[in-house]
């Protein structure tokens, strides 16, 4: 245990970082390249601190905690040096807040309004890179880039995929594939974390682009419906139409992270060939109702309801059953389905069929 | 390899030196030594042939690694602590010191399972300042030394592996350490059980890809992993977790090249040289207009004015010392004043600025500092890592603000916001680069005010150096006559008779200098204001910076 003051606050702690320490006791230091999710940086220079004895202002993100430490978080000297990397910052990053993709939920916006940075004091070259949508998920505006380098981190420590890195050095340091290729042409699996953990617009979707901001949309938590791994996810509905997915980081089952399907393959939801009620055979309809039914966009399919749907299915199993045994039934669960509704499945094969024909389709 | 061989092979080979033609090496940088040199790190140089152990050995190479194998670690330690010895890379913390925090931390953890080595030894031959060879000098020409001091280091604090860290750039110091280490091996001075004292130890190269950044040394273990250098914040300290996680030592070149001679001859042989806090001596790199440039090694203590004008031989063509920049590109520029400052590591820190790796690049009245800093601003923008904002970005606003000063389009405001950025990237950038490299900026400005001031004020530029902010006028009352400049004048502007003051014709002088540097009457003066072409031509030479 060290015993350690910040702000003059007596705390007892095991020990950790300045900064994992204060939050722990609800005292607020900016961050900026740190995320909760990442291995610690101390890049961005916003968290520094005050410790007594130390001769330059120290990152609270990578600086640990001792016994009899001294720590300022918030005297006008830190403001002051916190005010001067903002400037900074701004002086490289368009100020286009009026149609940028993150505005209300960009990190960097946020600081500027908490410091007071309207305008920087600096003039001089900013970095000009052409919006990049040269792949089919992420949209890549380099310019709003502060090299926090939270993405790099993220495919690195998130997806060990390591797709990018930092390439050139000085004011020409850019977060790059290797030989700046699109994202396609090298190893990046479009997983999408670098968006997710991205304090700027610089990472975006490209298919969300332009469909609400974050305060436009209402967040639903759901499961994907993808696979059986069950991620937990935020789709971002507005107009009852999903627009976008986002990382749910207090998720056990997947902790943010998502795969490509889950975090960019939600059109189908609002897909005109997506189907919305059971279809019947038609002669199979007749044959069973005496009617023509519902035609449906699907020739030689009729619309039917999930009653009937049921009952033709359930008739058709017991017919096979009788007629040549209960193993002339195999069942094939399937890898979209939940862990709970593939144990129904072989429940349903097992109990009420009686037979052990039951497979997956994963193992195909 | 015994004591008694090691002694067998110094007497044949003392022999075999003495007998050889030492003329036949080929020429170095490195001149013999000047009076008031003293030369301890540099005494090999030039002295033995550096591809031949036994030319080392016969200068007593190996017999202080022989001294110090029979000593404990920590009486290795405690001989270098009280020798004063403090690293020579620039921020000279204490060498003994670096070595017993890496000792402690690895008593303080379970030996590693896998049998991978408990810690590492690592020697910076990152050596980036521009202009600066030191190191080289010494890779080149007496690699042994660095070895053994390498191998007595790696005793002391506890290591089994060292990785040599050498630039790309330096191809002859690669291949003389590539001859070295295995000459070593076949002696058995590298490698397992060396002197019998059951102490194993092996070096490595490790070549660098040319960012002066690695030569910081969270960014030169990052290196040698095999990633991006970029320096990491400290605590932790590479001493305690560093290559691959494990206790390192980090040391500069320098710094092991003199423990060898310490251990040999005892600290206070060592402590007797420099001042109170600064032991021994020191190599610098001179450049720039003084008459003897070149490597000298000098003890700790001596006088900027001694290396100038005793050793150095004084300011070239009777001109007038303006400054002494130090340190390298995070070093500061330091005016007549401190000309008798004694150089050590506390002094060149009061004065604002560094003992660095040891440059020093003299300037005189023909340099002009706001270009000086620009230059300087220019390389260290060039060579920040692109990790913090402070440097990545603090460093092109001061470079773009100082190219607009030296192209006559600062304006008071630049200068406010100049001492802005330099006050608040000291304080706020990560690593030593960032912090230090605004330190041209802050020395000049401090010490050369007047001429910032020039440049923004009255656009002109006292030195003569910033294209289109002066030109030259032929002063009547000094002029003789004699023609040199109307012959040297490329343009065929300057007119007048023999033995009658002579005239620039302006609109159509390039101000190109030829006169200016011909005339032996110190009759020609920069005036502010360009002449018509120069303005043109400083105009068209306008390209983006940074």
């Amino acid at each position: 245990m060290a015993q350690l003051t910040i702000n003059g606050k007596k705390i007892q702690t095991p020990g950790g970082t300045i900064l994992a320490v204060a939050r722990e006791h609800g005292i607020r230091i900016p961050t900026l390249c740190h995320h909760p999710a990442l291995g610690p940086k101390g890049a961005c220079r916003l968290c520094l601190v005050e410790v007594k004895g130390s001769r330059v202002l120290q990152p609270a993100c990578t600086f640990p905690v001792s016994e009899g430490m001294e720590v300022q978080t918030d005297t006008p000297k830190i403001r002051t040096a916190r005010k001067f990397v903002l400037e900074l910052l701004l002086s490289d990053h368009p100020q286009d807040c009026m149609t940028c993709e993150m505005c209300g939920a960009c990190e960097l916006q946020d600081l500027m309004y908490e410091y007071g940075v309207k305008e920087t004091p600096f003039r001089g070259e900013r970095h000009a890179y052409p919006a990049d949508d040269r792949d089919p998920f992420i949209l890549r505006d380099m310019e709003k880039c502060i090299r926090c380098r939270r993405c790099i981190r993220a495919c690195d420590e998130l997806q060990s995929v390591n797709a990018i890195s930092m390439i050139n050095r000085g004011f020409r340091a850019k977060v790059a594939t290797s030989f700046d290729t699109p994202l396609q042409e090298s190893n990046c699996v479009f997983c999408g974390q670098c968006i997710s953990v991205c304090p700027t617009g610089a990472l975006t979707e490209i298919d969300s682009r332009g469909a609400g901001r974050t305060w436009q949309t209402q967040k639903v938590t759901t499961t994907c419906p993808y696979c059986g791994v069950g991620c937990n996810f935020d789709l971002h509905v507005r107009d009852g139409k999903v627009v976008k997915v986002t990382s749910r980081w207090d998720s056990p089952v997947n902790r943010g992270v998502l795969c490509v399907k889950g975090r960019f393959g939600w059109q189908f939801l609002h897909s005109p060939d997506r189907l919305t009620v059971p279809l019947m055979k038609a002669e199979l309809w007749k044959k069973r109702t005496g009617t023509d039914g519902t035609p449906s966009p699907y020739a030689g399919f009729v619309e039917a309801d999930w009653e009937a749907a049921l009952d033709a299915v359930s008739d058709g199993l017991a017919a096979a059953k009788a007629q040549a045994g209960p193993d002339a039934v195999a069942v094939l669960a399937s890898a979209k389905c939940t862990n709970e509704e593939n144990y129904l499945i072989q429940k349903l094969a097992r109990r009420e069929i009686g037979t052990n024909n039951v497979d997956h389709c994963a193992r195909l | 390899m015994t004591r008694e061989e090691l002694e067998r092979i110094r007497a044949e080979a003392k022999q075999a030196l003495e007998a050889r033609d030492m003329t036949t090496l080929p020429e170095g940088e490195l001149k013999p030594p000047r009076p008031g040199e003293v030369r301890v790190v540099l005494r090999n140089c030039g002295q033995i042939d550096p591809t031949r152990i036994e030319d080392y050995i016969a200068r007593d190479g190996y017999f202080a690694l022989a001294k110090a194998l029979g000593m404990s670690p920590e009486q290795v330690i405690d001989e270098v602590k009280r020798s004063g010895l403090r690293g020579r890379g620039g921020a000279g913390f204490p060498a003994a010191q670096k070595w017993l925090f890496a000792r402690q931390a690895v008593a303080a953890r379970p030996a590693p399972a896998d049998g991978s080595p408990p810690a590492y030894l690592i020697c910076n031959g990152d050596e980036g300042d521009p202009g600066a060879f030191m190191d080289r000098a010494v890779l080149e020409g007496d690699p042994h030394s660095v070895l053994e001091g390498m191998t007595i280091a790696a005793y002391a604090m506890g290591a089994t592996q060292g990785y040599l860290y050498v630039r790309a750039e330096y191809p002859v110091a690669v291949d003389h350490l590539q001859k070295a280490i295995p000459q070593a091996r076949k002696l058995g001075l590298l490698g397992k059980d060396i002197f019998g004292a059951g102490f194993d130890f092996d070096v490595d190269i490790r070549i660098g890809a040319g960012a002066f950044v690695c030569g910081e040394e969270t960014a030169l273990i990052d290196s040698i992993e095999g990633r991006r250098g970029e320096p990491r914040p400290r605590p932790p300290f590479p001493a305690v977790s560093g290559l691959w996680g494990k206790p390192t030592s980090v040391n500069n070149v320098e710094t092991l090249a003199n423990v060898p001679q310490i251990i040999l001859k005892g600290a206070e042989w060592f402590a007797a040289m420099g001042t109170e806090k600064s032991k021994g001596t020191k190599t610098f790199a001179i450049a720039g207009k003084v008459k003897n440039t070149g490597l000298i090694e000098v003890p700790m203590g001596i006088t900027m004015r001694e290396i100038i004008y005793d050793i150095g031989g004084g300011i070239l063509d009777k001109k007038k010392f303006k400054a002494a920049q130090t340190g390298g590109p995070l070093g500061g520029c330091l005016p007549e004043q401190y000309l008798d400052t004694p150089i050590d590591f506390e002094s060149l820190a009061a004065a604002g600025s560094l003992m660095g790796s040891g440059g020093l690049i003299v300037l005189d009245e023909n340099d002009c500092m706001v270009d000086v800093a620009r230059f300087f601003m220019d390389f260290t923008q060039d060579e920040s890592c692109g990790k913090c904002p402070p440097c990545s970005l603090g460093t092109k606003r001061l470079l773009e603000i100082l190219t607009r000063m030296t192209r006559a389009e600062g304006t008071p405001e630049d200068l406010l916001t100049l001492e802005y950025l330099t006050q608040n990237i000291a304080t706020t950038a990560l690593c030593a680069l960032g912090q230090g490299s605004v330190n041209p900026v802050v020395t000049t400005l401090r010490h050369f005010r007047d001429e910032y001031e020039a440049h923004i004020r009255d656009k002109f530029c006292p030195a003569g150096v910033c294209k289109g902010m002066f030109h030259y006028e032929i002063l009547a009352e000094c002029c003789t006559g004699c023609g040199v400049c109307r012959k040297k004048c490329p343009e065929g502007v300057i007119r007048g008779e023999k033995k009658a003051p002579h005239e620039i014709d302006q609109p159509n002088c390039i101000v190109c200098g030829d006169c200016y540097k011909a005339c032996k009457f110190a009759a020609i003066a920069i005036r502010p204001g360009p002449t018509e072409k120069s303005r043109r031509a400083a105009h068209k030479t306008e390209t983006p910076q940074g």
